[in-house]
């Protein structure tokens, strides 16, 4: 019986796993091939690739993989809708919407100040202490980064200045959630309201109704020299903010600091098992300090991209939620940098969408609107798991 | 928990050998730590430090206090206010009770969820649902029976909140799914359905309004009744008896039933009620149900009581689900505290709203304060740390005074101990 067993499991091919992920697969080719550049005119091709999708999803349900099964089977059911949306309207309409170039461009725009905060959010969940407030970090970077280039001068100075003001916001969070072993989540709730609060209350007390002057210094965006004028990528990659590269410069740069080099390592030992890492004389509280602080700088910079970076304004509120976006992105990104990244380019490509589909038809822009938020919902009942998050995520440290 | 018994084991030692330190003395010391004191003192901290920023950007915290109080309507309660300044007291407290009233529900709907274990991120998005269906309700069906009209419109609403709350507690209790991050969603889900069905050309879109995002208008018999000043300029309407009783059978829920009882266990330790034979996944869905449902019964008492309509702006700014969350905190999670939060909420968004400040300060820069002050009372509420260090140093200091005052009565026996 178990050597029949051992011999039957090696001699499987494909795992129901790999068929559900194949299915995921089927259903957005089943969405693709009725936007440009293929444009299929017809839905028999997309129905039959999304019930291929929807039998692999059922197949690999049956074999056990229900989360992956069942993700198989909504994106087939997306597609088709998506497919039908596209095969309905207009070739014109279809290629205004679908200007590959521009939504590349827009994608990335969208995406940057997410990926810092996103980013931000790694470091700190990585070392045990949930970062709630990253949205009144972003706030804190926003607003602090234009009144330092303003004051200064110079862009440069706005961005130091805001890491500065992200990071002793971070200070605060990291003071209340280490010593005081608050709980971290209404911490970081607290830190939002004091955010807006800070924020709303020193762009009036500085600029008045008149709001912040017109003529910042903002971050340039980088004009890269051979691929500038080369249609699609010139359009796309040409001219994106010289932020947008950092931001994504700083996934692989963090990956590596997290899982190759020692302080790395002492951070997640820290955010896994801190009793462990206090015994062998790492200092918990320290090592979560620097992360929250961290967390906070990184926050501030993907605030200050939207004022700093893209507007060259503040308003009241301008992250408007951003940084909740950037929280679920670490989530859907499960922890890891370069999750987060995918996830952070998903959200800007759903808000580049909206963009011009409601350029287009502005209600069901609205409707693409909420499409990012329904995919993460789906995400996180199906794909990511219970237990990914760092074992000592939110937990206090106390010293025996 | 454990922090605030060290605390008081701590306080213990340290007065051992005073008169006042009996088991008793300590017990009033802990219920009156965790019940009243605390949140007060956290209250007045927050004032405190929010005055200090007042004081540093050169205004006079105490008149800016003032202007705010009076703004509240509070004065009302002063006998010596006379003449108009008592009429407008009168209708700036009407207002202050209007404000307070979803907030009691949105913060039930909060405090239910943490009294399970569970936080819920997501009381703007059930507020938002049960909005779009109570104008949907309110402004159709005309010439229903009035009382119906409102009943229906309430429960609707209600159910609407429930199913929408509900979407995070099955997630959460069949794959896993955290409510921090499902609830989050649901709400920017709930806001841009909001604009969805209200803007220009949406399907709830009113028709008479050809250049403005906004709902139709909630007909005269699903109003609800104005029983304190004008019904025509926002006068206080029978919805806060609504909220009120709601917060009763709040009470009565957490500590007199089934659910209740189960709700309490799955959050001390969802595993500890597991093996104790409580359903934990079915518990968690009723809380958010009955959570959404509070949200959903808040919003309705607005649009019927005196918004009567939804445009889509409103619902893009509006922040009440985090209001909720500083309710249920400061409140402690209980009813009599989530109303009395509520009530100091309401008061500070309607005594810091532009109409009523006084222009010693400009007034975006105390509407601004309020922020600076819920946040400062958030965090503060986040940990017992501070105040229990504050409450324990008074008591020192109130040992010490007797101490030196029994030493200079009876010198003799100064020494001895």
């Amino acid at each position: 019986m178990s050597v029949g067993a051992i011999a039957v499991a090696p001699s499987r091919t494909v795992s129901p796993k790999q068929v559900g992920i194949a299915g995921i697969v089927l259903a957005a080719i089943a969405w693709v091939i009725t936007i440009p550049p293929i444009e299929s005119r017809g839905m028999v091709p997309s129905i039959v690739l999304a019930v291929l999708a929807v039998c692999a999803g059922a197949w690999s349900i049956a074999g056990g993989e229900r989360k992956v099964g069942s993700e198989a089977i909504v994106v087939a059911l997306f597609a088709v809708a998506g497919a039908a949306a596209s095969v309905n309207s207009g070739v014109s309409t279809l290629e205004s919407v679908f200007t590959w170039s521009a939504l590349v461009a827009a994608t990335l725009r969208y995406a940057t100040p997410l990926i810092f905060a996103a980013l931000g959010g790694v470091v700190s969940e990585s070392s045990g202490v949930i970062n709630i407030g990253l949205e009144g970090m972003m706030l804190m970077g926003c607003f602090w980064g234009i009144y330092g280039a303003d004051l200064l001068g110079s862009w440069v100075w706005g961005l130091v200045v805001a890491m500065v003001a992200g990071g002793l916001l971070a200070l605060v969070h990291a003071f209340f959630s280490i010593n005081l072993r608050a709980n971290q989540i209404v911490s970081g709730t607290g830190i939002n309201f004091l955010a807006l609060g800070i924020t709303g209350y020193f762009l009036e007390y500085h600029y008045g109704p008149n709001g912040t002057p017109l003529n910042i210094s903002m971050v340039p965006n980088v004009k890269i020299p051979l691929i500038q004028h080369v249609g699609f990528f010139g359009a796309a990659f040409g001219s994106a903010n010289l932020m947008t590269w950092i931001g994504i410069a700083l996934v692989p740069a963090l990956t590596f600091f997290l899982f190759r080099t020692r302080g790395g390592l002492r951070l997640r030992s820290v955010g896994e098992k801190p009793r462990a890492a206090d015994t062998v004389g790492l200092s918990v509280v320290r090592i979560r300090y620097w992360a929250v602080i961290a967390s906070g700088m990184l926050a501030a910079l993907g605030g200050a991209y939207l004022s700093v970076g893209f507007v060259g304004s503040f308003s009241n509120n301008m992250t408007n939620g951003r940084g909740f976006i950037a929280l679920a992105a670490m989530i859907f990104g499960k922890w890891r940098p370069w999750g987060a990244l995918w996830a952070c380019l998903l959200f800007g490509f759903g808000n580049a969408m909206s963009d011009r589909v409601s350029s287009v038809n502005p209600t069901l822009g609205t409707l693409f609107e909420a499409l990012p938020y329904v995919l993460t919902l789906v995400a996180v009942a199906g794909l990511v798991g219970r237990s990914r998050a760092p074992a000592a995520d939110g937990i206090p440290y106390v010293r025996e | 928990m454990s922090l605030l018994e060290d605390e008081l084991k701590a306080e213990a030692d340290e007065s051992q050998g005073a008169a006042a330190t009996s088991p008793a003395a300590l017990t009033a010391f802990r219920r009156g730590a965790s019940g009243v004191v605390v949140p007060i003192i956290t209250t007045v901290l927050a004032f405190i430090a929010a005055g200090l920023i007042v004081l540093a950007t050169g205004h006079n915290p105490l008149t800016t206090y003032q202007s705010i109080f009076n703004g509240t309507g509070l004065n009302w309660l002063f006998p010596w206010v006379t003449g108009s300044e008592r009429a407008t007291a009168a209708s700036n407290l009407q207002q202050t009770l209007l404000q307070a009233t979803p907030l009691v529900l949105v913060g039930l709907a909060v405090a239910f969820a943490f009294r399970a274990g569970m936080f819920n991120i997501g009381g703007q998005g059930q507020y938002t649902v049960g909005g779009i269906v109570a104008v949907w309700i309110g402004s159709s069906f005309n010439g229903m029976p009035s009382i119906l009209h409102i009943l229906f419109a309430i429960i609707a609403a209600a159910a609407a909140g429930a199913a929408w709350a509900g979407i995070a507690g099955v997630l959460k209790a069949t794959t896993g799914a955290n409510e921090v991050i499902s609830t989050i969603m649901l709400n920017w889900i709930a806001i841009w359905l909001g604009v969805y069905c209200f803007q220009l050309g949406g399907p709830l879109h009113n028709p008479h309004m050809a250049s403005t995002p906004v709902s139709s208008t909630v007909v005269g018999g699903a109003k609800l009744p104005v029983f304190w000043g004008s019904s025509t300029l926002q006068g206080l309407d029978v919805g806060i008896f609504i909220s009120l009783a709601l917060a009763v059978v709040f009470g009565l829920l957490i500590k007199r039933t089934r659910l209740g009882y189960e709700a309490r266990t799955v959050g001390f330790n969802p595993d500890a009620a597991g093996y104790a034979g409580v359903n934990v996944g079915r518990t968690w869905i009723r809380v958010m149900l009955i959570c959404g449902a509070f949200a959903g019964v808040a919003a309705s008492l607005d649009i019927l009581g005196w918004k009567f309509s939804l445009f889509t702006n409103d619902i893009q700014v509006s922040q009440i689900g985090f209001y909720g969350i500083a309710v249920a905190l400061l409140g402690r999670n209980t009813a009599g505290g989530t109303v009395a939060a509520a009530l100091l909420f309401g008061a500070l968004l309607t005594g810091t709203s532009n109409r009523n400040i006084n222009l010693s300060i400009d007034p975006t820069l105390v509407q601004y304060l309020t922020f600076m002050i819920e946040g400062m009372i958030i965090l503060l509420v986040s940990t017992d740390v501070i105040t229990l260090r504050l409450l324990k140093g008074g008591r020192r200091i109130g040992i010490a005074f007797r101490r030196k005052r029994s030493e200079e009565a009876s010198p003799s026996q100064g020494g001895a101990s």
